[in-house]
C-alpha cells in the first residue's frame, strides 16, 4: 500500500489543526509526575529508544482543541437524527451520572464478589427485566455490542447441536435479504454457510423460499423483527415453525426491539434468543460509533450454552458470579462482564420508564414513524405501503430519474439542518431512505422534518442539478472518498 | 399524563397524528401482530421520578467498595490510574457522546478527527503503522488478531503463551470455536520453538505477571517459520519500553483503559489493535483516513470500507459494527492532556513504587518475587502460605492485595499478581507489608503452637 | 469503444485478449463503468494457477468490492503492477493499460465457451455494435 510522504498533510487548509500541528516541544501538561529516575530499574536492553512523538501541548490548548471539535459535529443533543435501524433517540443525562457514580465507575472487575454486591444485584435485576420485556428465560450481559451477541448466539447455536449430536451435520444460517450486514458476517464468523432468502411483495420473508432452503444441514434463521423495512413479519409464527420443523433454531435480531416494548414479546412468537441493543432500545449514547452492550436473551433450552460466568442470586439474597447454571458454556466472549457502564444506564432508564412507560415509548415512536410517513406519502415513493413500526423506507427512485439521488437529498437534508435518514439501506430498495423519527422528537420538529424533505422534493422537480451542491451551509462540502481509498492517509506523519 | 417522561407529545398531538395517518388509534398499526400475543402484561415495576432513580441507583453503588476505600493491588490489564480533570470534562460533552457512527463526514467532524488523532497518537505509541478507530476492549482484539493472522497465512493453528492473561486466552479460545481453529498454550520460553506451521504466535509484554519478555527473539521465530507475531501489550509500558513496532510485532493488541477511560466494573473500555501496513485489508473494524472536501479544505472520513460487513456482508475481515469510538476519543484527550512527559511520569511512578514494593515483600520471612526476569510495574508475590488464604486474609484487613494467580490459569503460577501505578501511595505500600508481615507471622505461631 | 471487436468476453464481464499462448484478462468498459470509481485491485502472484470462471481477483470502489472471475484457465504469467499502483487506470482505460492479469492459456479450446463481441453486446443490453 503506497502511503503519500510526509508533509502533504498540512498543506491544506483545516477546520481545526490536528493535536499534532497545535503542539510545541517544552509545554507538557505535567498532570502527573515524579520518579525521574525509575528508568534505570528497567534492563537496558528493554528500555525505548524509538523517540517518543507524542505532542505537547497545555491544557488550555488541549481544551480549546476538542471545543471546537465538538462544535463540528452533529449530535442528537443538537438535533434530529432520523437514522433508520439506529435509533437515535434522546440519551438521558441522569443515566450517566449514576454511572459515573464512584460505586460504580471505580469497581475493579476482579474485585471480590462480597465487594461488589451493588453492582451484582443491579446485572441480577437487569436480567429479570430483560426477561420481562422478551418473554426469553435466561440472558448475558457479557457482549459488547449488537454484532458481538450475534456471534455468541451463534456459538450457542453451534453448541446446542453439537450437544445432540448433528453439530457437523449443520453448517447453513438462513439470513433474509433485507438483514443487516453483520448477520452474514457473524454467521460466517462462526465458520457457517450463508443463504439469503428473499422478501415478498408486502416485505415479508418469502415462506416459500424460506422452505426450500431449510433442510437438515441448516443451523437456524437470523431474523430482525421489526425488519430494516420498518415492518412487522406477518407470518412470523409460521416462519419459526418451518425453522423448527427442520431443527433448527430462530435467532432474533433485537436492533428494532424499540417498536415493541410492551406491545409483543418475541419470546411469544417462538423465536428462540434475542438480542437487545441497549444504545438502541434503552437510551443508552452511541459515543460516535460506540460502545454498546448486546444482552442475549435466550430460552430454557439454550441457558446451560450462554458465556460464563453468570450471575446467581443466593436465599440470603446476595448475589455471586457464577456457571452454575451454564455447564456446557461456550466461554467467553470478552474479558469480565460486559460494558457495565452502558448497562447502568439501561437500567436507570428501565427504572424510570417502569411498565406504562415501556409500552409507550412503542406505541410513541411507531406514532411518529407512521405520521411521518403519511405527511410524505404522495411525494416520495414507500417501498412498502403498509403501517410501519418504528422505521419506514422511502425509494427515491423517481427523485434519482429526475437527476437527484438519495445521496443529493440526504445531503440536501444537511442544509435543511437536520442529519440525513439512513441511505441505500436496506439493499433490495433502490435509492433506499430509511426513517426513523424516534419517540422523543416532539410534533413540531416531525413537521419541520417532513416540510423540509416536502421542500426538497419541490427543488427535485425545478431543479435537480442544485441538490449536487449540496450540503452548502456544513462544516465540510462533499468529502473525496474516492481519493481518502486509494491513497489511505491512516495517521499523522512529522514532516521532519 | 405522560407515563413516559421522556415523551414529548400532548394529547392534542398525538390525536393530530392519529388522524393524519387516517387510524383512531395505534392499536390500529399493529394488525400484524399476532392477536394473542398483543399487549402482554410486562410485570415490570412502576416507573421512577429522577430523583427517585438516583437514589435508587445511589443505594446500589454504596454497596460496592470502591478502589479508592483501601489499599488497592489489582491490575492487570484493568488499571486504576489519575484520570485528568479535563478528559470527562471534554470526551463526554453531548455533542461526541450523543453523535451516531460518523455516515455523514461533512456534519462529523469532531468525531472523525478525534479518532483520526487517536490512531496517530498509537501510531506514535506503539511505533506501528496502522491503528483502528477502535475494538471491543482488550481479549476479543487478541481473537480479532488471531483470525486475521489466520486470514493473512491460510494456517489454522495458533500458538499462544500461558502467561498471556487469562481473560484473553479464555476468550481466544472461545472465538476459536466457530472457525474451528487449533489453539495451543506454550510458556513463553517455548514459543520460539514452537512457530512451525502456525498463523501466528501469540506473546504478552510485559506479560500477565508483569515479566519483560524478548519479543525480538520469538519474532524471528516467527518469521522464519511464515507466522506473524502478535503481541499484546499496555499502553503506559510502550512509553519507557522499546514499542512493539520496533520488537518485530506484525499485529499489536491490547487494551486501552489505562488511558483515561473508568474501571467501571469491566467496561466499557477500549480494544486497540495495530499492524503494519502490508496487512491493512486485512484488518477488522472501522479505519479513518484523511482527504479533501470539494473546496481543498481537509477532512476525514471513515476510509477502506469494503473490509466491513455493511459492504462485503459474510465476506467481510469481522462482523464488527458499533466499536468503543467514545473511548478512543477519552484515549486521545488523556494522552493530549499528559503528554510524552505525563505519560512516563505515570509509568515510571508504577516500575518505581513496584520495585520498592517488591523489594520490602520479598524480606517478609518466606515471601518472594515469582517473575522468570526483571518485571515493570507488577509482580508475582510469592508467599509460604497458600495464596488464596493470604489474598483471604488481606482481604480482611480491608486490601485488595491483587490477582491470585492459580485462579487465573497462569499455568505452574501460585502467589499474588501485585499491581502498582502512579496512584498507589506511601500509605498503601506500608499497608500491604504490615499485613502480609503479620499473616505470614500468625500463621508461622500456630504452625509452633501446634 | 465500449465493446471492442477483437476481444472475447464473459457474461461476469472480464474481456480476453488471446495472443499465441498468452491471454490478457481485464474487466470491461461496462464493469467499470457500473463499479465507479476504483480504489483496490487485488490480483494473484505470478505462477499462481486460475480456473475458467473460478475467482481471480477484486476490484473495489468506496463502497463495493467485486469478484473478478478467470475468462480462461492457466498460469499467471504476470500481474499489472501499474494498475495496482494507479486502480483509477481501470476506469480511464480498462481495455489498455488498465488491464489486470497475463495467463499462459492451459487450453485454447476454453475461448469457445466465451461470448462474441455481438454476445456481449447482447448481454449487456447494448444493440448496435458500438460507434454505430
Amino acid at each position: 500500500m503506497r502511503l503519500p510522504e510526509s508533509g502533504a498533510a498540512t498543506a491544506a487548509p483545516a477546520l481545526e489543526p490536528l493535536l499534532f500541528e497545535l503542539a510545541r516541544d517544552g509545554r507538557a501538561g505535567r498532570h502527573v509526575r515524579g520518579a525521574e529516575n525509575a528508568d534505570a530499574l528497567i534492563p537496558a536492553e528493554f528500555r525505548r529508544r524509538e523517540p517518543l512523538r507524542l505532542p505537547q501541548l497545555t491544557e488550555p490548548q488541549v481544551v480549546r482543541h476538542y471545543m471546537h471539535l465538538s462544535e463540528i459535529n452533529y449530535s442528537v443533543d443538537t438535533g434530529m437524527y432520523p437514522l433508520g435501524s439506529c435509533t437515535m433517540k434522546y440519551n438521558p443525562k441522569v443515566n450517566d451520572r449514576v454511572a459515573a457514580l464512584p460505586g460504580f465507575a471505580e469497581i475493579h472487575p476482579r474485585q471480590d464478589d462480597a465487594t461488589v454486591q451493588g453492582a451484582l444485584a443491579l446485572l441480577w435485576e437487569l436480567e429479570q427485566l430483560l426477561v420481562k420485556v422478551t418473554g426469553m428465560d435466561a440472558v448475558t450481559l457479557q457482549p459488547a455490542a449488537g454484532a458481538h451477541a450475534e456471534f455468541t448466539a451463534m456459538l450457542v447455536f453451534k453448541a446446542y447441536h453439537a450437544s445432540r449430536g448433528d453439530g457437523g451435520t449443520r453448517r447453513r444460517v438462513i439470513v433474509p435479504d433485507s438483514a443487516h450486514g453483520t448477520n452474514p458476517a457473524s454467521a460466517a464468523m462462526c465458520g457457517f454457510e450463508v443463504t439469503t432468502v428473499k422478501s415478498d411483495a408486502r416485505g415479508n420473508i418469502d415462506l416459500d423460499a424460506l422452505k426450500a432452503a431449510l433442510g437438515p444441514d441448516v443451523v437456524g434463521l437470523m431474523l430482525t423483527n421489526p425488519n430494516t423495512l420498518g415492518l412487522f413479519e406477518e407470518r412470523v409464527r409460521a416462519v419459526c415453525d418451518a425453522v423448527h420443523a427442520v431443527g433448527g433454531l430462530v435467532y432474533g435480531d433485537g436492533a428494532n426491539m424499540n417498536a415493541l416494548l410492551g406491545l409483543v414479546r418475541p419470546g411469544d412468537l417462538g423465536l428462540d434468543c434475542i438480542h437487545i441493543n441497549v444504545h438502541k432500545t434503552f437510551s443508552t449514547p452511541h459515543g460516535g460509533g460506540g460502545p454498546g452492550a448486546g444482552p442475549l436473551c435466550v430460552k430454557e433450552r439454550l441457558r446451560p450454552f450462554l458465556p460464563s460466568p453468570g450471575i446467581v442470586r443466593e436465599a440470603d439474597g446476595t448475589f455471586r458470579r457464577s456457571s452454575d447454571d451454564r455447564p456446557r458454556s461456550v466461554g467467553r466472549v470478552r474479558s469480565f462482564f460486559g460494558s457495565f457502564g452502558v448497562l447502568v444506564r439501561a437500567y436507570a432508564y428501565m427504572r424510570t420508564l417502569g411498565d406504562g412507560g415501556m409500552v409507550e415509548t412503542s406505541e410513541d415512536a411507531i406514532l411518529a414513524a407512521n405520521y411521518l410517513a403519511a405527511r410524505l406519502r404522495g411525494r416520495y415513493e414507500l417501498a412498502y405501503d403498509r403501517p410501519c413500526m418504528h422505521e419506514f423506507v422511502l425509494s427515491a427512485a423517481a427523485q434519482k430519474k429526475k437527476g437527484a439521488a438519495a445521496l443529493d437529498i440526504a445531503k440536501a437534508l444537511i442544509d435543511e439542518g437536520f442529519h440525513p435518514s439512513s441511505v441505500y439501506f436496506p439493499l433490495i430498495v433502490p435509492e433506499a431512505m430509511m426513517i426513523e423519527p424516534t419517540e422523543t422528537e416532539p410534533k413540531e420538529t416531525l413537521d419541520a422534518f417532513a416540510d423540509a424533505l416536502l421542500r426538497i422534493a419541490d427543488r427535485v422537480d425545478s431543479d435537480a442539478a442544485s441538490l449536487h451542491e449540496a450540503p452548502l451551509t456544513a462544516p465540510l462540502r462533499r468529502l473525496d472518498e474516492v481519493t481518502a481509498a486509494r491513497h489511505p492517509v491512516l495517521r499523522w506523519k512529522s514532516p521532519s | 399524563m405522560n407515563r413516559n417522561p421522556y415523551s414529548p407529545h400532548t394529547d392534542a398531538d398525538r390525536r393530530d397524528m392519529l388522524a393524519a395517518i387516517g387510524v383512531s388509534s395505534v392499536d390500529d398499526l399493529l394488525g400484524a401482530i399476532p392477536s394473542d400475543a398483543r399487549r402482554p402484561a410486562l410485570g415490570l415495576p412502576q416507573g421512577m421520578s429522577e430523583a427517585e432513580v438516583q437514589a435508587h441507583l445511589a443505594s446500589l453503588a454504596a454497596r460496592n467498595r470502591p478502589a479508592g476505600a483501601g489499599p488497592f493491588f489489582l491490575g492487570g490489564p484493568v488499571q486504576r490510574r489519575y484520570i485528568p480533570a479535563a478528559v470527562p470534562a471534554l470526551a463526554f460533552r453531548g455533542e461526541f457522546l450523543t453523535a451516531y457512527t460518523p455516515y455523514q463526514p461533512e456534519i462529523s467532524q469532531g468525531t472523525l478527527q478525534s479518532i483520526f488523532e487517536y490512531q496517530s497518537l498509537l501510531s506514535e505509541l506503539l511505533a506501528m503503522d496502522v491503528v483502528n478507530s477502535s475494538m471491543y476492549e482488550g481479549a476479543s482484539a487478541v481473537a480479532e488478531a488471531a483470525l486475521m493472522a489466520v486470514r493473512v497465512t491460510g494456517r489454522k493453528r495458533v500458538v499462544v503463551a500461558t502467561d498471556v492473561y487469562f481473560q484473553y486466552r479464555e476468550t481466544l479460545r472461545t472465538y476459536a470455536r466457530g472457525p474451528e481453529l487449533e489453539i495451543v498454550e506454550v510458556p513463553t520460553r517455548d514459543l520460539a520453538s514452537s512457530a512451525a506451521g502456525v498463523a501466528c504466535l501469540i506473546v504478552q509484554h510485559p506479560d500477565a505477571l508483569g515479566t519483560l519478555v524478548d519479543v525480538r527473539r520469538i519474532a524471528d521465530a516467527a518469521h522464519a517459520a511464515g507466522a506473524l507475531l502478535v503481541q499484546v501489550t499496555e499502553p503506559h509500558a510502550c512509553a519507557l519500553l522499546e514499542p512493539p513496532g520496533k520488537l518485530g510485532a506484525d499485529i499489536v493488541v491490547g487494551e486501552g483503559q489505562p488511558l483515561g477511560i473508568p474501571m467501571s466494573f469491566g467496561g466499557p473500555y477500549l480494544g486497540i489493535i495495530a499492524c503494519r501496513d502490508a496487512l491493512v485489508r486485512q484488518m477488522p473494524g472501522r479505519i479513518v483516513g484523511e482527504t479533501r472536501d470539494a473546496n481543498g479544505m481537509r477532512g476525514f472520513v471513515n476510509t477502506l470500507q469494503t473490509r466491513e460487513q455493511h459492504i462485503r456482508r459474510e465476506k467481510a475481515t469481522s462482523n464488527i459494527c458499533t466499536n468503543e469510538a467514545i473511548a478512543a476519543i477519552v484515549a486521545s484527550v488523556y494522552l493530549a492532556l499528559m503528554g510524552p512527559e505525563g505519560l512516563r511520569a505515570a509509568a515510571r511512578l508504577g516500575v518505581e513504587r513496584a520495585h520498592r514494593l517488591a523489594e520490602r515483600l520479598a524480606a517478609v520471612p518466606g515471601c518472594g518475587i515469582g517473575n522468570d526476569g526483571a518485571f515493570f510495574d507488577r509482580f508475582l508475590l510469592t508467599t509460604p502460605l497458600g495464596e488464596e488464604a493470604v489474598h483471604a486474609a488481606l482481604r480482611a484487613e480491608g486490601i485488595e492485595g491483587g490477582g491470585v494467580a492459580g485462579r487465573d490459569g497462569y499455568t505452574g503460577r501460585r502467589g499474588l499478581i501485585v499491581q502498582c501505578t502512579e496512584m498507589t501511595t506511601d500509605a498503601e505500600m506500608d499497608a500491604l507489608v504490615r499485613a502480609l508481615g503479620s499473616t505470614v507471622a500468625g500463621a508461622r505461631e500456630k504452625v509452633t503452637a501446634r | 469503444m465500449s465493446v471492442p471487436d477483437d476481444l472475447r468476453y464473459s457474461k461476469e464481464h472480464e474481456w480476453v485478449r488471446v495472443d499465441g499462448d498468452i491471454a490478457t484478462v481485464g474487466i470491461t468498459h461496462f464493469a467499470q463503468e457500473q463499479l465507479g470509481d476504483v480504489v483496490f485491485v487485488e490480483l494473484p502472484g505470478q505462477g499462481s494457477a486460475v480456473k475458467q470462471f473460478a475467482s481471480l481477483g477484486v476490484v473495489e470502489s468506496v463502497k463495493a468490492a467485486s469478484d473478478v472471475y478467470a475468462p480462461i484457465s492457466g498460469e499467471i504469467t504476470e500481474r499489472n503492477m501499474k494498475v495496482i499502483e494507479k486502480p483509477e487506470l481501470v476506469n480511464q482505460e480498462p481495455y489498455g493499460n488498465g488491464w489486470l492479469v497475463k495467463v499462459r492459456v492451459a487450453d485454447k479450446g476454453e475461448v469457445g465457451k466465451l461470448l462474441s463481441p455481438a454476445d456481449y453486446r447482447a448481454h449487456i443490453g447494448e444493440t448496435a455494435p458500438s460507434g454505430a
